[in-house]
């Protein structure tokens, strides 16, 4: 077993204990945060899988984080109006079922990354990264002047979504569906990085004219993990909308998207639990420092200042030393 | 109908003409050396084969036009290249190289293993970490994992010790004799290329300027076209 085995055994050990620590020491506000984390840790999942194996420096991941969120907004806000959400020319009432909501989302964030991807992967470098920036703050300013869905007021779920056999209104069970989806993903990712599909994308990333030159084609090969990772991205905003019951633009804004990035440099670019040790640290930082100052952004800035100077690997590769993606 | 079939394919890197007339054929299960000094075009010509560069000229392989094709579609049209330089996919490991460019066919990484025992001892290695010799077997592995019609080699044994040369050329007559695969050899080494190429087109200033068996390169044709 190597040592970011070790390390990964060791923090989805941490995930499973806390909260039930948290159960027994009657802590629910731990729950909420840990939910929060998870959640994050998700939406960072979705982005290392462009970022980290495909090489793809993406700025606005928070576009897939806002559909799937407002993809749940959307559908429970008719749901719990009980008014459909078109008539014509076929019947589409709202929902409040997770799974529903769920594949609505990916479905969404997937059609939204393709054609994103589309046009962006056409490009490299500082022009990928504007590009991806630029989406982001035309679907920001769209949902700022959505008013049927709160406009730049954002819109209120009063009832979290329901999922079958559970009562997700209880923290610590929402929050053990949220970490089972963030596990069966983890699980999708370190399978597609050793499939044929991930080695190649790997590969593409290393040296796209060799990729060529075996006969596979590095733009398609990008903008199929694209789609995947706006998918899963998507699904994190579904659920992030449904923790905090509320969805509003800053969803889809550029400094979420500079986050969810941050969380992967934190934890460790291409490692698999990197982007989940990152968003815990990130929550918990936010937790601590921010109830000591409104400034914590800088002690943050100050971490990730070091990380990138004196640790490239993240806080994964300063523990388990250099690796790989899908080691 | 030859699998591959070159006329007056011409080629610029800007304004600087590179390729003046290239002419050559391969037919199935035919090995042919492409030969020439430094700058005379071979590369550019594999360039153009392989779609990595703008060219005019009668270019068809397998009786299909090259031209409007990319790179990764010539290479599904069945070229599989082996480029100058090796360049394996440093970060990823023997076995994963191979499984990365996998397509359907005959050579699979078992095979690839029986070509070159070496790499099977070490599929589990990052490429980076082998020698330039184990990278060069890697990289022909590679091209044959996407099973390709015709094999391109552009120096393969570049820089390589005596033993890992003699290595490479079994390899590649033991590729020959069982499998008949077609193959285009760029190399400086007359002899070694000599016994395993059926035929040989020498290139001058960009333009092939003989072809013909490798035995008929004569020692005048030798000094002046290659420099030996």
């Amino acid at each position: 077993m190597s040592r970011e085995a070790v390390i990964n055994a060791v923090v989805v050990a941490g995930l499973v204990l806390v909260p039930l620590w948290a159960v027994w020491a009657d802590e629910p506000f731990t729950i909420t945060l840990a939910t929060r984390a998870v959640v994050l840790a998700l939406a960072a999942v979705g982005l290392n899988l462009a970022l980290g194996l495909g090489g793809l420096v993406s700025l606005g991941h928070a576009v897939f984080f806002g559909i799937g969120g407002y993809a749940m907004g959307v559908l429970a806000s008719h749901a719990q109006s009980y008014t459909p959400l078109m008539e014509w020319p076929v019947l589409i009432e709202g929902t409040k079922s997770m799974p529903i909501i769920w594949l609505v989302s990916i479905v969404a964030s997937a059609l939204v990354a393709l054609v994103i991807g589309s046009v962006s992967l056409r490009t490299s470098g500082v022009y990928f990264i504007m590009i991806t920036l630029a989406f982001g703050q035309m679907f920001f300013f769209f949902t700022i002047s959505w008013a049927a869905y709160g406009g730049e007021d954002g819109l209120s779920i009063y009832v979290r979504n329901g999922f079958p056999g559970l009562n997700t209104l209880v923290p610590i069970q929402f929050y053990g569906l949220c970490l089972v989806v963030l596990l069966v993903v983890l699980v999708f990712c370190s399978a597609l990085a050793r499939s044929p599909f991930g080695l190649a994308l790997n590969a593409a990333r290393q040296a796209p004219e060799r990729v060529q030159a075996v006969g596979l084609d590095p733009f398609r090969l990008r903008l199929v993990a694209f789609v995947i990772s706006g998918a899963i991205t998507g699904l994190a905003g579904a659920l992030f909308a449904d923790l905090a019951r509320f969805v509003s633009p800053t969803m889809f804004s550029w400094q979420l998207s500079g986050e969810i990035m941050v969380f992967i440099i934190i934890g460790g670019v291409a490692r698999l639990f990197g982007p989940v040790v990152g968003a815990v640290l990130f929550v918990m930082l936010e937790h601590w420092l921010g109830g000591l100052s409104d400034y914590w952004h800088v002690f943050l800035g100050l971490l990730l200042l070091g990380i990138v100077l004196f640790a490239k690997g993240g806080l994964i590769g300063v523990l388990a030393g250099k690796a790989r993606a899908h080691d | 109908m030859s699998l591959l079939t070159v006329r007056g394919l011409e080629a610029r890197y800007g304004a600087s003409q590179a390729l003046f007339g290239v002419d050559l054929e391969i037919d199935e299960g035919e090995v042919l050396a492409l030969m020439g000094r430094n700058g005379m075009g071979k590369s550019t010509t594999v360039k153009c084969l392989c779609r990595m560069m703008v060219s005019s000229g009668d270019l068809r392989f397998a009786g299909q036009d090259l031209h409007g094709l990319r790179a990764h579609q010539a290479g599904r049209l069945g070229i599989g290249l082996v480029p100058e330089g090796r360049r394996c996919f440093a970060d990823l490991t023997v076995l994963e190289n191979l499984v990365a460019a996998a397509r359907p066919g005959h050579w699979d990484a078992e095979r690839v293993g029986a070509l070159f025992p070496r790499l099977t001892e070490r599929q589990g290695q990052i490429a980076r970490s082998l020698s330039g010799g184990e990278q060069q077997m890697l990289a022909i592995g590679r091209a044959l994992m996407t099973n390709p019609r015709l094999l391109v080699l552009d120096e393969a044994t570049e820089g390589l010790a005596p033993i890992v040369r003699q290595e490479i050329w079994a390899a590649l007559t033991k590729l020959k004799a069982e499998t008949g695969m077609a193959m285009l050899i760029i190399d400086k080494s007359l002899s070694e290329i000599s016994a395993v190429a059926d035929r040989a087109v020498i290139l001058e200033r960009g333009k092939s300027v003989w072809t013909g068996e490798p035995e008929g390169i004569s020692g005048e044709i030798a000094e002046r076209y290659l420099g030996v």
